[in-house]
């Protein structure tokens, strides 16, 4: 029974997806496209480098780049917290 | 020291001896991709994981036991705090004007200041300003943490599963 | 060559496919495999979003003149993305050692029974 109701959720979020995936632009035909425009033109000119990508990662959209950073080491810090060495008082979720 | 541990004592001759030869090539085809990071198609991230691959490749041909004189783990971690401050040390340089402004970007000459001929051209390693500099950060900061990750989850999971 | 809508189905097809392995698996690291296909169907589409026809790599070095150039705020924030997905899926299988490490199995259905 839940197993079936399960199946029909699935066929139903399928079928949005693929619809919906059906009902875009064609592809390669971008909406708006000013912004990369003037990243495209001007990236040689203000910041001096070839890779206009990595003109947009670290100088244009710097902002995200920093909260990027955040997010791997808070990642990195959090794994390293959660395999550490424990006393042998303090059991793996035992009585406080 | 028994039991079904993980990877303890490695891999066969064969890939050990691979893996001696082929390790250099690896760490220096990550630092060629992060250092022209701003020439070709590349950069900090992308390196950094080439480079976190060549120490995932060590760890798994020499097991636990065999990669503790190659890797010091609490290096890797001091490095890895080195590389995210320096990074926010970089972003902070050019506070004079605005955050993440680049400093030393066209300033003719000397250290990362050389402008680029606009249209194709064959690449200039000498300019860029501040995005060598903040391409190196964040390739350390990237090959140190997932290496720390990938140390201390292997030699975790063999004393997690074993008590 | 008209493709239609073609490339946008595959990105669909992949999360569909994370999707059935995260529903209807019964073992941790196959719903982790799932999560990091729904990740890695996202990332494709993102990318795909911001190409132009007949385009090329928005990069000068050696480039050929007068050239179109593909949007490149699609692909830096798809870098974004793709360290923020790794960052989850450590995470996520830090946890899955944990529960083996405490259970003794990595059966979902029987993490529930199980009391202690």
């Amino acid at each position: 029974m839940r197993k079936a109701l399960l199946l029909v959720c699935f066929l139903f979020v399928t079928a949005f997806l693929l619809l919906a995936a059906t009902s875009t632009r064609p592809f390669g035909t971008p909406n708006e496209a000013a912004m990369d425009d003037y990243f495209i033109a001007n990236a040689q000119g203000e910041i001096a480098v070839n890779n206009v990508v990595t003109a947009v990662v670290f100088d244009y959209r710097g902002f995200d780049t920093l909260g990027e950073a955040t997010v791997l080491f808070t990642a990195v810090i959090s794994v390293l917290a959660l395999f550490r060495k424990r006393r042998e008082d303090e059991q793996w979720g035992g009585a406080a | 020291m028994g039991g079904c541990g993980m990877n303890q004592d490695g891999m066969s001759v064969i890939v050990r001896t691979v893996t001696r030869f082929v390790y250099g090539l690896i760490l220096v085809f990550g630092f060629y991709v992060i250092m022209h990071g701003h020439l070709t198609p590349g950069g900090g991230f992308q390196g950094g994981a080439v480079v976190a691959s060549a120490f995932a490749l060590l760890l798994v041909a020499l097991g636990t036991a065999g990669v503790k004189g190659h890797l010091n783990k609490h290096l890797l971690q001091s490095l890895e705090e080195v590389g995210a401050l320096a990074f926010l040390g970089l972003a902070f340089a050019g506070i004079g004007t605005a955050f993440f402004y680049n400093l030393l970007a066209n300033t003719g000459g000397g250290f990362f200041g050389v402008g680029v001929p606009a249209g194709p051209n064959a690449g200039v390693l000498n300019a860029g300003g501040l995005v060598p500099l903040m391409n190196w950060a964040v390739g350390l900061k990237v090959m140190t943490g997932i290496a720390c990750i990938v140390i201390v989850m292997l030699v975790g999971a063999r004393k997690e599963g074993t008590e | 060559m008209n493709v239609g809508n073609f490339p946008f189905v595959i990105a669909a097809l992949l999360v569909v496919f994370g999707l059935y392995a995260l529903l209807f698996k019964r073992n941790l690291i196959k719903m982790v495999i799932g999560v990091s296909l729904v990740e890695t169907g996202v990332n494709l589409f993102l990318v795909m979003l911001g190409y132009r026809s007949d385009g090329a790599a928005p990069i000068y070095t050696y480039a050929n003149a007068g050239e179109r150039m593909v949007l490149p705020t699609p692909q830096a924030l798809t870098l974004t993305s793709i360290v923020i997905g790794l960052a989850t899926t450590a995470l996520l299988l830090s946890f899955a050692v944990f529960v083996h490490g405490h259970y003794g199995t990595l059966d979902v259905r029987k993490i529930k029974e199980l009391r202690g």
